[in-house]
């Protein structure tokens, strides 16, 4: 396949971006779209030009650090994440747009490298259970039922790469935060913090400058794992719960 | 609470949907009131005086009606102010756009705030045409509503400001109910589709049932 | 004689920590010896924590809630994608709940057998022992294990054991466990006990009157190269199986904390055992980047088989019954396809080697869940693998429910790495090493579910209890500062590796040099190694260590965020470890676990071990690039479990 590539260049976090026209020739349907852009960053180092700067790390669709907007779409065509995305998707031909996250949360670093660290924050505000280690009682002293810890994996299943925010309209940050309180929340392990949990998650994800919801759905389209929107249903209910509790208190 | 409400995303939501269920339901109100216009000018007008009087004796003439327009207004400051507040955050936290455009991606919100603005509008001059009279096309008469309802309809410039609101009042409606459903925390997948179906209907029977006037006077069933 | 450096014998290396008496009182009594700090001097003490997957996230949480100031690197942009994010299938621990007869002594036993008699008896007790109270922390922390309708934990069975003792979380075991750590780790951030430096890679080691007390590292963002000091410095950085550039590894895993820790001083421990996974999705062409692995799991309900003649290039649903080759199941009937990756990976090259192999250039055998679909219907399996079989179908465009799936086998593992004492401790006072950057526990070869195990008991329970006895014995150590020589010497020979990589200037890219030598180490260290193939290798990696330092071209600067750059510093100490590598499996004339030498084979081409003559971890010391590295042998002694030849027929 012979391709067109538009790439958002940008030397660093403060100098002006633009796109940049390449072509790559001899692309293979089976590539993956990060080897893809390896064959144009062989290309560009031997013609002496800096190459693409980019995330990218498991390539096996799991860390969570490949995120490049792709025509447009978070992750590309498909409901992946950039690094499964494959060259079959595309034509011989084609054009391909090539952009990075764009929120004001996340800054561009490089290129379609973007600085992430408003996530880590939202976490370590209460996206987690308070274990300290050794502390822990036998693991089967408390069940769980089967509903609520299949409830509790599919949330747990965010991998953490920021395409809900970058396909937000808004730069929200609502589905990735919802995947974690919902996470937690529904097990009986996260019930001791569970309202102080939601409200500084979601304390912190509006000081880190994150859009609100419009329920636009785009985040959960754009998922890689499949969050749903309703996520974003639970944990207003739980941000609700949790404030009617601290006004009692 | 008050301040943990307003000082977060989430809670401004809940501002809106609140004030936006508030408003909802004052407007199914109005249009059941609005449909008595075809059953003649002496209903019509009784209706229109019993608003006045609801509540008496307890309450003295006019005072129901203040206090549901104090609502009201209440409702749409604080609707139209965590709106605007919000649109703001948004905006800020998206500032610059993908060079690649997709449209789908901002049409529920571009129809919420458009929308929103163009049905701001609206209430104002609805307010100055048929309460104060004051932009009434024809001589507005106290009293009179039947006549000055006919008389804005029978002009082309009044029938198309209200059914363009009222078709961007559908849309809003539509949008706008299961997302407070959704900010309230009532969704869940498996009343997902009841929720969209009834914000549909929802949306639906009040754009009908407010179109139905104008359509009455231009066609004449209503003069 | 050939060209490639030789090695001399030094004296003989000793865990002068591991306790003696009975093996299951071991632990107890080396905590119990152990010193301890006082709760309130423990602030005053800093820890440097290098990685934040399973073993470090674990280890910096764990040492900031006791109450020492802990300051963790990433070269990540951020904690919780550490690589132990991908492992799949599942954790390893001895709670019985099945009443299955599985017992801390089973799981000791059959870790040193699965290991092929190359670990310390001592450790792996340990880890079996822990193994209970990691899972009772893991649930503590919200991790969504597996649940049956009951509410209470689910287990599977995994490769290489005749019980159920594997807890998973689907397929994204790893996923779940590193989310565990990353968050009792996030929360000591937040609490202000952790100082968390992630987009910062370790450059090397600071090393001040024969201890650890520092490293030198680099933002990779804005390039600057900084000094940190602490009381004792951890090394929890991974494995090096990207040696072999394509691995099932992250593309960013390096070897280069542990490489510039073993140029400092820290012995080197089995450097040639790596493992070779069985079931990776084989490589579609040159331009493959890294190999994927579909879970173990998979051999659970899936039949392994190839045609039986040669070349035969039907479409697999043509081939009928009879003319299929079950091998695993003809040639070890009573594990069948759950025999121990090493022999599951070994027996397809074999097969592939005869030229029964299937697929593009006949790499590949097929995995086949027919038989399964039929047995348990398709819902089931699809509740079992279906995100397994999603990941194969995303990567290969083709469908497992009606295809059975081609699989080949692929670097995965490195059992070998910083040799440690019971301590986890290095042979640099000061330095530890935990997680898969130790050689520990896992010997030759590594049981499936056991590297989240040794990860999470190391970073858990075993390193915290420790290093107290380290710190406790050298409370008041001189600060040091970036002025001393010292620092001032390694800060100058860091800044000067750079800048060269940066003047070369030349015509071949990092990326040509990293694939040069990875099929290199394919062909001659990889799943079947030779005296002569070995020695190939040796001659061949100083000359691509020579060419790199001539032709490699790094475009940019040091001063920015420069992702080439990076790359060639990692490829500099692979092209010095690879060495070493092919160097130690040439001296270990044997055939164990993953290390498989063609000369060292029973009759009918089962791998032959020597206890005689190699019953030995082989612990290196360096003494220059390209010099010859002494060798060090650790002994081991087996009281418990005695070596026999495994068998799995």
């Amino acid at each position: 396949m012979k391709l067109t590539l538009r790439v958002w260049r940008q030397k660093n976090a403060d100098a002006e971006g633009a796109m940049s026209t390449y072509e790559v020739d001899d692309i293979s349907p089976d590539m993956s779209f990060l080897e893809m852009l390896d064959v144009l960053n062989e290309q560009l180092i031997l013609s002496g030009e800096e190459p693409v700067a980019f995330d990218h790390d498991c390539r096996e669709g799991i860390c969570g650090a490949c995120s490049l907007v792709i025509n447009g779409d978070a992750h590309g065509p498909e409901r992946t994440t950039t690094c499964q995305l494959h060259m079959r998707s595309f034509r011989d031909g084609d054009t391909i747009d090539i952009e990075p996250w764009r929120a004001s949360a996340f800054p561009v670093i490089k290129d379609l490298v973007v600085d992430r660290s408003a996530f880590d924050r939202i976490i370590q505000a209460g996206g987690y259970v308070t274990a300290p280690t050794g502390s822990a009682p036998e693991a089967h002293a408390t069940p769980v039922p089967k509903a609520d810890a299949d409830f509790a994996f599919e949330h747990a299943e965010c991998i953490g790469c920021g395409a809900c925010v970058a396909a937000c309209p808004n730069g929200a940050a609502m589905l990735f935060t919802s995947a974690k309180v919902n996470h937690l929340n529904v097990l009986p392990q996260g019930a001791p913090e569970r309202e102080t949990r939601v409200l500084d998650m979601v304390a912190q994800m509006d000081a880190e400058g994150f859009g609100g919801c419009t329920l636009t759905g785009e985040c959960a389209t754009a998922c890689p794992k499949g969050i749903p929107l309703v996520s974003i249903t639970s944990m207003n209910k739980e941000w609700l719960r949790a404030t009617r509790k601290a006004g009692k208190r | 609470m008050a301040r943990t409400l307003w000082d977060s995303s989430v809670g401004k939501k809940t501002v809106m949907a609140v004030s936006g269920v508030i408003m909802l339901l004052y407007l199914v109100a109005h249009m059941i009131g609005n449909l008595k216009i075809y059953f003649g000018a002496g209903e019509f007008n009784h209706y229109a005086h019993w608003l006045r009087t609801v509540g008496e004796p307890f309450m003295h003439y006019e005072w129901t009606l203040w206090l549901i327009r104090i609502v009201l207004v209440v409702a749409v400051v604080a609707h139209a102010t965590s709106a605007y507040q919000l649109s703001r955050r948004d905006i800020k936290a998206r500032p610059s756009k993908y060079v690649h455009k997709k449209p789908r991606a901002s049409y529920a919100t571009r129809t919420m705030r458009w929308g929103g603005v163009i049905l701001g509008l609206f209430i104002v001059w609805h307010l100055l045409d048929l309460t104060t009279g004051t932009v009434h096309s024809g001589g507005f008469q106290e009293g009179h509503p039947y006549q000055n309802v006919v008389d804005t309809f029978s002009t082309w410039y009044g029938d198309v400001i209200y059914i363009v609101a009222m078709l961007a009042l559908g849309l809003h409606i539509r949008h706008g109910f299961w997302s407070a459903a959704q900010t309230l925390g009532v969704g869940s997948r498996s009343r997902d589709r009841a929720l969209k179906t009834l914000a549909n209907v929802l949306a639906l029977l009040l754009t009908a049932g407010f179109i139905a006037v104008p359509v009455g006077v231009m066609t004449g069933v209503v003069s | 004689m050939s060209t490639y450096a030789d090695y001399t014998t030094g004296a003989p290396v000793t865990d002068t920590k591991a306790p003696t008496g009975p093996i299951h009182e071991r632990w107890d009594k080396r905590r119990f010896e152990a010193k301890l700090v006082n709760p309130a001097n423990r602030r005053k003490h800093t820890v440097i924590v290098v990685g934040t997957g399973l073993a470090g996230g674990s280890a910096g949480a764990t040492l900031a809630e006791q109450g020492y100031h802990v300051v963790q690197f990433c070269y990540q942009d951020s904690p919780r994608r550490a690589h132990s994010i991908a492992a799949q299938g599942g954790i390893n621990a001895a709670k019985n709940y099945r009443n299955d007869g599985d017992s801390i002594h089973r799981l000791f036993y059959d870790t040193v057998k699965g290991g092929d008699f190359r670990a310390r008896e001592s450790n792996v007790h340990r880890l079996a022992q822990i193994s209970v109270e990691i899972i009772d922390q893991c649930v503590a922390q919200g991790v969504p294990f597996a649940r049956e309708y009951g509410g209470l934990l689910d287990t599977r069975s995994f490769g290489g054991v005749q019980v159920s003792r594997t807890f998973y979380a689907r397929g994204q075991t790893g996923q779940q466990l590193l989310l565990g750590a990353y968050q009792a780790l996030s929360r000591q951030i937040a609490a202000g006990n952790v100082e968390m430096h992630p987009r910062t890679e370790m450059l090397d080691l600071i090393v001040v009157d024969g201890r650890a007390r520092g490293i030198v590292a680099r933002d990779l963002v804005t390039g600057r190269i900084a000094t940190y000091f602490a009381d004792a410095v951890v090394l929890a950085s991974g494995g090096y199986g990207n040696v072999f550039y394509l691995s099932t590894n992250a593309m960013n895993s390096n070897a280069t904390a542990v490489w510039r820790a073993h140029r400092r001083g820290a012995y080197f421990a089995n450097p040639c055992f790596t493992q070779i996974h069985p079931t990776c999705i084989p490589r579609t062409g040159d331009h493959q980047s890294k190999l994927t692995l579909m879970s173990e799991s998979l051999r659970n309900d899936g039949r392994i088989w190839v045609p039986k003649a040669q070349g035969d290039n039907r479409p697999p649903n043509e081939i009928p019954e009879d003319e299929r080759d079950y091998y695993l199941e003809r040639i070890y009937p009573s594990f069948g396809n759950l025999v121990p990756r090493d022999i599951a990976s070994r027996a397809a090259k074999n097969v592939c080697d005869e030229g029964r192999g299937v697929g593009p250039g006949g790499q590949g055998v097929y995995l086949d869940f027919a038989d399964a679909i039929r047995r348990m219907g398709r819902k089931a399996v699809e509740a079992k693998y279906g995100n397994l079989f999603d990941m194969y179908q995303r990567i290969t465009d083709e469908d497992p429910y009606e295809v059975p799936m081609r699989i080949y086998p692929a670097v995965h593992y490195t059992m070998g790495g910083l040799w440690v004492d019971y301590d986890l401790q290095t042979t640099i006072p000061g330095l530890f090493a935990i997680g898969e950057a130790n050689f520990s526990d896992h010997g030759a070869n590594r049981l499936g579910a056991s590297a989240l195990m040794q990860g999470l008991a190391d970073g858990y329970f075993v390193l915290p209890a420790t290093i107290n006895d380290y710190l406790a014995r050298n409370p008041h150590q001189e600060p040091v500062t970036e002025q001393h020589p010292v620092v001032q010497e390694v800060l100058a020979e860091t800044e000067d590796r750079i800048n060269l990589l940066l003047a070369v200037d030349g015509d071949r890219t990092p990326d040509s040099f990293h694939r040069e030598l990875g099929e290199l180490m394919w062909e001659f260290c990889g799943m079947a190694r030779s005296d002569t193939g070995l020695r190939k290798a040796l001659e061949r990696i100083p000359q691509i260590r020579e060419e790199f330092w001539r032709r490699i071209k790094v475009p940019g600067t040091g001063e920015e965020f420069n992702q080439s750059l990076e790359k060639a510093n990692r490829i500099v100490d692979y092209l010095e470890l690879a060495e070493l590598m092919c160097l130690d499996a040439l001296h270990r004339d044997e055939s164990c676990g993953g290390h498989f030498r063609e000369e060292s084979q029973t009759p009918d081409g089962e791998a032959a071990r020597k206890d005689d003559a190699f019953a030995y971890a082989a612990a290196w010391e360096f003494t220059g690039t390209g010099e010859a590295p002494v060798l060090h042998k650790e002994d081991l002694v087996f009281e418990y479990v005695h070596p026999t030849q495994r068998s799995y027929a």
